[in-house]
This record gives structure tokens, sequence and C-alpha cells, in this order.
């Protein structure tokens, strides 16, 4: 009797659970409408399904990739994972995954190992730029001049005040406070810490002498998760100073950094420059296109902190329908009108159309094994 | 507590032994070998899976603070740091925590009405099962904007003293602020067995103590507090076991540097498992490996934790 | 978990509000003189801090505590003794810990509430995050309920005929040696953290499918190994209270030792089994970190297929729209904690039901 009576409630309460289970859809928003279709998207016929996998950096731009062009293309799904660049990069040399979002472009091993798996050449592709701002929170203060080895000095706690004449130097109108500097770094490991700490390494010469890696090397300051965290941690605080994914920074003061003999503001027209102005890596081949970034740049209007993140992928690939695919929606990602979609929805730069034709040459020859 | 162990007084039927008896008792010895096997996986595949990077390790794991691990080249790394910051997180929530569970024990087993009681009762057990990250979220979205000035004026006045020293961290984003995330999320867990052994205190000791013209407190102080120490301390272990382990809330929550550092009103320090869940996302080369050491530390501090609490409670059961 | 004996809480002489202890030998503060002098520190307080202007709630509370303890104990010595005194502030100070307590947790049920319900209606519930980018007011939790049910669901197939079988077999069978070593390391279990859980299951993935391989059954497997031990214990608490005379009849019937297990012992436990599985349940459904690590953050789609893809579950969706951080991932975030909590609250409160309705009518 109890037994029964029991089947009865948990009956009851399992077919709760089915009903509620039964409603649900994956249309969060009307296909239709909101302009989300791409127009620019060069479809597969038949559709198909393409997955990759890597860096969170690209999970804005990504999603908002994926949602205009599988709008534009019916039967075609992309699923990008954004497990971190470390395990998009394995997923991709596994086979798992048919593209990589990746914050560096492979390594000699790395190459190596993914060489073997594509059994063909395999390519960086510079897709996602995304200026990395250094924002500050300073009571009556909204601009600043910064130089690569003051701003270098104040994220290695060698200049404390805000007052410094070293500071003061450079922003002869600014009306400085006699206030702690309190920096402000990632605390998860990260391609924008990577980004901005080779910049110092690179830019600020001797006064940044600490070793280039995904983590903060820096001890003291404060720490936050996240560019949102950073941000909420700079505007929490008083005197702060962080970097930051550029589209987070809307409201906070910015630093104008100094490049060459000028002092640029992020811009994403800026950010996009230093990348046409970089060479390519030197062990790139011919349709790899991996860039060392020339932090020490002369070009005017070249703002110098950037987080390149790249698409890597195979030349060949087993499956027609996989070589269809990536070079469909990769030419959707760098085609103007999917640049200027994240750039909306993820404040990445656009890319240049001189390396927009480049990437395409690489991405034309893309095809499907023998 | 009357219960029996039917296994030793009730004979179970002799003769011949049937197949369903066989198969079910096969199968729940089956199920309970599986747990020792599970087990021994967990620590087996923790330490295989870190082997292989503290081989690589080109510093001393024990002492070394930095954490330079996601390279396939010549990684550095060590849970100096780690470890002395979640020892120190899960102290200080301690502290907090136990004498405050006490009273609010107290209060609900001596002195609350016996309607409120059991209703308290209840929600205590509730607050115990709230998801940790909701602590997290609860601790990021509102308690360390009402801590910031508060931490203020605590340096201002109570600056002196080494661990309050300033400057104080303007975000307040600190190993404080985690620490008191930390002790609210134990205080029921503290709260409930400190309870139940107030509840088991006999009554005849009590009412001695009363008829001989005991105050309240000294009732409570003579009868209740020496025969509920042990359950008190046991509950105040296994809480320092889940705060050691908690990792949402802190990775929320603090503002990490890999320091030692005893200022709790500035940023720094770092817990293992916070650390685990912040770096393992981005985590390359020989990172995940060398967060899977940090894990196994983990593990072998919190079982130290646990087997002392079991060890207290268990003493307590044979004296009483 | 916690057992409560009722039996010893009822009849305390030390219940409900304090007993007037009349002393031949010394006065005593007449009844109304606590709350009088409450009242009037209160008013001190306020006062005071007004005219500081320093008037919060907080430093109101923190003030008034104090001085009403100091001013209570200096009547209480005065008019009655020291003993008395020294009961009167620890009095004072017990009920102060309790509205201490008090504090963090109406505020965290209040801020969860009033956050989480601008943004709680059917549309949040029923729709994923699918195709909704950044800037868009739009989206759901509906992938991340779907994957709670399918992840937790899973994890409650693996652990509970384990843990029942397990308990069955420490009642019921076990002796020895065998029955000491599971019993011990079930405890170690108990304590082993969340996110050991999660790296156990990685490392495991790792040794199988190489490494950075994430899906839902990864993630039910890491929260099996926090569940088992919980519903170990609860289960064996509640076979233990099965009196013994029922099985002894069931003998005496020429049952089967099994039979007993399955048709007598059971069923007179399965209330108390019931509630603890639940209430197991409702621990382990608002993991994160394990899950993190294990099931991934990143999925935004639904996805009922426990071995293909990343799988989003709600403590999850909290924690990572906290990650991403603008306001409306807040809002996001705040009415998906909401809905966690109303789960957890749901499985507590079938709980209470089960166990109130199907209780055997055993001893009491």
């Amino acid at each position: 009797m109890k037994l029964s009576r029991f089947s009865t409630f948990a009956g009851v309460a399992l077919a709760g659970a089915l009903a509620l289970s039964a409603c649900g859809s994956d249309q969060a928003v009307d296909p239709e409408g909101g302009g989300a279709a791409a127009k620019g998207a060069d479809c597969v016929d038949g559709g198909g399904t393409l997955s990759g996998a890597g860096a969170s950096s690209q999970e804005n731009g990504m999603a908002a990739w994926v949602a205009a062009y599988t709008g534009a293309c019916e039967g075609t799904t992309v699923n990008y994972d954004a497990v971190g660049s470390g395990a998009g990069r394995s997923q991709f040399t596994d086979g798992s995954v048919a593209f990589a979002g990746s914050d560096s472009s492979l390594d000699e091993d790395e190459t190596k190992a993914a060489t073997e798996r594509c059994g063909s050449e395999v390519v960086n592709l510079p897709a996602y730029i995304s200026p990395i701002a250094v924002a500050f929170n300073l009571d009556g203060v909204d601009k600043l001049n910064l130089k690569p080895d003051v701003i270098a000095q104040i994220f290695d706690q060698k200049i404390t005040k805000w007052n410094d004449e070293k500071i003061a130097a450079d922003n002869p109108d600014a009306d400085l406070p006699d206030t702690e500097i309190v920096p402000v770094n990632r605390s998860d490991e990260s391609g924008t810490t990577e980004n901005f700490v080779s910049y110092l390494s690179e830019a600020a010469g001797d006064s940044w002498k600490h070793e280039v890696s995904g983590d903060w090397p820096v001890k003291g300051g404060e720490a936050a998760q996240g560019s949102s965290g950073v941000v909420s941690a700079i505007e929490g605080g008083t005197g702060t100073i962080g970097y930051v994914d550029a589209s987070h920074a809307k409201d906070l003061g910015t630093v104008a950094v100094g490049a060459g003999e000028e002092f640029v503001e992020y811009s994403p027209e800026a950010a996009a420059k230093i990348v046409d102005a970089s060479p390519a890596r030197e062990a790139n081949t011919e349709n790899d296109h991996a860039i060392e970034l020339d932090y020490k740049t002369d070009e005017a209007g070249a703002y110098p902190i950037v987080l390149v993140s790249y698409e890597v992928a195979c030349m060949e690939y087993e499956e027609q329908s996989d070589a269809d695919l990536v070079k469909s929606f990769l030419g959707y990602v760098i085609s103007e009108e999917g640049q200027k979609v994240s750039a909306d929805e993820a404040g990445s730069a656009p890319i240049s159309d001189a390396l927009r034709e480049k990437i395409q040459g690489s991405l034309d020859k893309i095809k499907a094994g023998a | 507590m009357t219960t029996t162990d039917p296994s030793t007084t009730a004979r179970e039927p002799q003769g011949k032994r049937r197949l369903g008896d066989l198969l079910f008792a096969g199968s729940a010895k089956g199920s309970g070998i599986l747990i020792l096997l599970i087990l021994a996986g967990v620590a087996a595949f923790l330490i295989g899976q870190s082997f292989d990077s503290l081989s690589a390790n080109t510093a001393n794991f024990f002492t070394t603070k930095e954490w330079d691990a996601n390279t396939r080249d010549a990684p550095a790394f060590g849970v100096a740091a780690l470890a002395f910051g979640t020892v120190l997180a899960a102290a200080t929530a301690l502290v907090i925590a136990t004498p405050i569970a006490v009273g609010i024990a107290l209060f609900i087993v001596y002195y609350a009405p016996r309607r409120l009681a059991s209703i308290l009762g209840y929600v205590v057990d509730l607050l115990a099962a709230i998801p940790s990250v909701v602590y997290g979220l609860w601790g990021i979205g509102w308690l360390v904007k009402q801590l910031g000035p508060f931490y203020t004026s605590l340096e201002q006045y109570l600056g002196w003293i080494p661990m309050f020293a300033g400057p104080v961290s303007t975000t307040g984003r600190t190993m404080l602020s985690a620490s008191i995330v930390l002790a609210v999320m134990i205080l029921p867990i503290i709260t409930a067995m400190s309870r139940d052994v107030f509840q088991q205190v006999p009554q005849a000791h009590r009412e001695a103590s009363l008829a001989l013209g005991a105050t309240r407190w000294e009732m409570i102080r003579m009868a209740v507090i020496p025969f509920g120490r042990p359950g008190i301390i046991g509950g105040a272990m296994l809480g320092l076991g889940r705060a050691l382990g908690e990792t949402m809330a802190v990775a929320m929550i603090l503002s990490p540097q890999l320091v030692i550092s005893w200022m709790v009103l500035q940023s720094g320090n770092q817990t293992i498992a916070a650390h685990i869940a912040l770096q393992y996302p981005e985590a390359t080369g020989y990172g995940v490996s060398a967060l899977i050491s940090a894990g196994l530390v983990l593990f072998a501090i919190t079982l130290v934790v646990n087997m002392g609490a079991r060890f207290i409670v268990a003493r307590r059961k044979e004296f009483a | 978990m916690t057992t409560t004996t009722k039996g010893s809480a009822t009849e305390m002489p030390g219940d409900g509000p304090p007993p007037s202890q009349k002393s031949l030998l010394t006065g005593s503060l007449p009844r109304y003189a606590a709350p009088a002098l409450l009242a009037a520190t209160a008013a001190l307080a306020a006062g005071v801090l007004l005219a500081f202007g320093a008037l919060g709630i907080a430093q109101f509370a923190v003030f008034t505590v104090i001085a009403y303890a100091v001013v209570i104990s200096i009547a209480s010595r005065v008019v009655e003794n020291r003993r008395q005194a020294t009961d009167r502030l620890v009095t004072t100070i017990v009920y102060a810990c309790f509205g201490l307590a008090m504090v963090p947790l109406v505020s965290l049920l209040w801020t969860v509430l009033s956050e989480g319900l601008a943004r709680l209606d059917l549309y949040f519930l029923t729709v994923s995050m699918n195709g909704v980018t950044p800037s868009m007011d739009a989206g759901g939790v509906y992938h991340a309920i779907v994957g709670t049910i399918a992840i937790t669901g899973l994890a409650a197939v693996i652990s509970i005929p384990i843990g029942l079988l397990t308990s069955i077999y420490l009642v019921e069978y076990g002796q020895g040696r065998l029955k000491q070593a599971i019993t011990f390391f079930v405890d170690v279990m108990t304590g082993i953290p969340s996110i050991v859980a999660g790296l156990f299951v990685v490392a495991l993935w790792m040794m199988i499918f190489g490494p950075g391989k994430t899906n839902g059954a990864a993630g039910a497997i890491a929260l099996s190994v926090l569940m088992i031990p919980v519903v170990v214990r609860s289960c064996e608490e509640m076979l233990r209270l099965v009196p013994n005379e029922l099985r002894e009849a069931s003998y005496a019937l020429g049952v089967p030792k099994w039979l007993t297990v399955v048709k007598v012992v059971l069923p007179t436990a399965i209330a108390g089994i019931t509630t603890g599985v639940m209430l197991a349940l409702a621990r382990v459904i608002g993991e994160t970190a394990p899950l993190i690590l294990t099931a991934g953050s990143s999925a935004v789609a639904i996805n009922w297929n426990l071995f293909n893809g990343q799988m989003m579950s709600l403590p999850v969706f909290i924690y990572s729209q906290v990650r991403m951080g603008g306001a409306i991932n807040y809002e996001r975030a705040w009415a998906a904690a909401l809905a966690l909590i109303v789960v957890v609250m749901l499985l507590f409160f079938l709980a209470r039901l089960v166990s109130r309705f199907f209780a055997p009518n055993l001893s009491r």
C-alpha cells in the first residue's frame, strides 16, 4: 500500500517534470526579424554541421557570427565551444573540431602535430582583432597620455602616486590628485594579459623585465576575473587602472598610448593599423598569415596594444562538407559584413581590406583531400 | 540513540542459500566494493595525471609561490602561496562562524519559543543547501559594496593590529570578504551539528544544575557546553572542510595574488580551489596537469581535516 | 546529515521566556525592565548617532546592542547579583548572535528575490541563449534547466542504486574488515572537495578520450562522486531505524533474506530514503565548480545529449553570465539564481512532504 501510494506520488512528480520540459525552444530570438540574417554569407548547398572550439575572447564575436550565418544559411549549424585557446588547439589537433579559435598562433610543436592531423598545411588566420584599452578611474580626469615606459612603471608599481611627475610631464592640463595608484590585473589566465604583457616587454624596454605569459607577473595590486571583473574592480575603487578588452571600457577614462612621437587613442581603425604595419611571422608558409606584432611601430595613428585572435584551420579536409563549411563560414567571418557584425556586437576592430584579401586567398585554396 | 545493528542481533534464516539471496547479497557487496574502487580511482587518476607535470617542474612544488605552468618548456610552479591562502581563508571563516553558530544553536535550543525553534531548525537546514554560486553572486553583487566603507574604518581604528594594516583595498574584494562569505556558508553546518548535540544533553544534567539554583547561563556553561564540546568541535571541523574546498564564492569575490600575506584587508592570497577554477579554462602545456597536482594537495588537506573531525566526533560517542 | 532527536527537546525547563527566579536574599529586576531598558538604549543610540550625524541602520544596531548589554548588566549587578548579571549579559549575546546571523541570510534571500524577479518570466524559462548576441535583450535559461535535469538525473541514476545497495550491505550484510573499510572510506568520500571531484573526471577523461573533451556525462560522473556518500549515509541511517522485530517476523515466516529486505525493510524505510535522496539531490544540483571543468561553460543551445558536446546547467549559467559582466548578464544571473533557489526549496519541500505523508507509524 505504501509503495503504491509512493509510486503515484513519484508518477505525478515525473509527469510534472516532463510537462515542464516539453515546452522550451531554441528560438530565443525571431530569426526573421532583427536583421540577424547575413546577406554576405556564401552558403553551402545542403547545409551541415561545423564545429569549432577555442578562445573565449572570441566568444561574443563568434556568437554574433554564428547567429548571422546560421540565420542566413538554412540547414547549417555552427557550434563554437569557448573552451579556451589551449583546449581548442588540442581539440583541433585531435581532429574533434574542424577549426580552432586561438589567442596565439600555433607554435612549432603544435604546428607539427596539427599538420599530421590535417595531412596538409595548417594555417593561422588573424580574423579577430580586439584593441586592449588601458582604463582608469580617477576623479576629474577622463583622458591621460602615457608613454609605454610610464605604463610599465605604473603596472610594475614603481610609480605609486597619480601626481608623479612622470605622469604629469605628459599631461600638463590634467589635474592629477595625490592618490595611490591601484593597478588592476586579470586573475584568470588570459590572452588579454599575454598580449598586454608582451606589449610592455617590447615597447617599454628596461622598465618591464617580467617574463611574458598569460599570467600576470607582478605581485600586489588588485586582480579580478575576466574583462568585466576588471572593469567592475576599476569602477569600484578609486585611483584604479587596468587593462581590458576595449569593448568593456565604454564608461571609463582611457589612456592614449604613446606610440612613436604621438599619443594614440584606441579605436578600431587605429588597432587595425598596427596589424597591417606588423610583419608576417617568419615561420609562415605560403597560406599561413600569423603575424609578429610590432609594438614599437612608427606607423602614424596605430594603436599598439591589441589582442589578435586566430582561426586555425587545415588547408585540406578529409570530408568535402567540412572543407566547404569551413570555407564558407570563415569566408563570412572575414567578410566586410562579418567584421562589421562582430565590431558592433563585441567591439572588435575590423580587419583591413589588404588583410582580408590575403586571408581570402588562403580560404579559396581549402579543399577536400584525395 | 537506540539503534541496533541487525546484522549482529537478528539471526538470518539458516539453511541452503537461495539464488536470489546470493545475487542480492552479491550486488550489495559489489556496490560497497565499487565505492572503494571509485575512491581508489580518484586518488590514482589524480596522482597519475599530476605526475606528468611534477616530474617536469623545475621549481620546488611545495615551497614555490609562483605559478608558471602553461608551457611545455621548463614549467616552474608551486602551491606554497595557494595552500597558505586556502588555510587562511578557511581558518578566518571558522573563527568568525563558530562563536556565532554556537550562539544560534543555543538560541534555537534554549532561548527561542519552541514553535519558532522548529521553524528555525528547518531554515538552517535549508540555508546549508543554497548553492555556493548564489552566495558568490550575492557576495560580489551586494556584500563587497557594503564592506568597503567598513574596512576603511576598521583600518582607521584597528590598523595597529598587523592583520588589519592598510592600505585598504578600495574595492572590498579582499581575503576578509571572501572569509565572511565562507563564514556565512558554513554557519548552517556548524549550527546544525551543535544544535544536535545540545538537544542530546541528558535532561537530568540540566535539571540537576537548575535545581541547585544555577542561572540559565550557568546551566549551559556547566552542563551543556562540556557535554557538547566534542560535537561543536566536530561541527567546526566539518565546516572547515567545506570552507577549504569551496570554490565559486572565493573565485568570484577575491582579488587574488600569489603571495603569502596576513593582511586580510588588502587584496592578496588565493585559494587552491579558486585558482583551479580560474586557471583551468585557458590552461595549456603542463597547465592542466599542474592544476591536478594542486587539487591533490587540496584533497590531502581536506582529508586530514575531515579525519580529525571524525576522530573527535567518534571519541565523544565512546565516552558519552 | 543531521539527525534531530525530538524526544529530549520537548519538555525543557529552559524553554520559552526566562523563568522568573525569585531569590529570597536579593531583589530582582521587574519583568518589564528588559524591554524598557532596550527601548531606552535604542532611543539613546538614535539620539547620539543623530547628534554625530552618523545614523545608519548598522551603526544604530551595533550601538544599541552594546549599550543595552552594558546597561542591563550594570542594572542587574546593582539590583540582583553578579551571577544574574552574567546570565543577562549572555542572553543578550545569544540574541545578538542570532540577529547578526539573520542579517546576511535575510539580505541574501531579499537580494536574490528582488533582483531576480525582474527577469524571471515564462519567456526566460522557456527559451535558450541560442543565437542571442551580447547586445540583445533576449535569451533565457531553458537550455540550462535541460542540462541541470539531464546531468543531475544521470547522477541520480548512477548514485542511488550504488548508494542504496551499499547502505543495504552495511546494515544487513556487512561484517568485519570490509564493512569497516567501506564505512571509513564513505566518510572520506564525504569530504572530497567538489572541485577535486571535477578534476578526477578531467583526469579520467584525459586518459580515455584525450584532453579537452567536455560533455554532460562527465559532469554527471563528477556529481555522482559527490552524491554517493551522502546517499549511503542517509539511507544507512534510515535502514537502521527499521525495527528488528519486522525482520524477525519475516524470517519466522520463512521468507528469504533478500525478499525480507526488498519487501519488508525497504518499504518501511522508503519515506526516509526518499527524503535522504532528495536532500542529496538538492545538494548536488547547485554544484558549479565540477561542472565548469567537466561539462563546459559556454553551451548556448538546448542539448539533451549527455554524451556529445558541452552542456549548460543553472549554476554554471549564473557563473558564466557573471563572467561576461554586462548589466543584462547580471539580470540573467540573478533570475537564474532565483530559479535555482526555487528548485532547491522545492526539493526540500517535497522531501518534507514525503517524510510527513509516508513516514511509517512505528515508534511515535
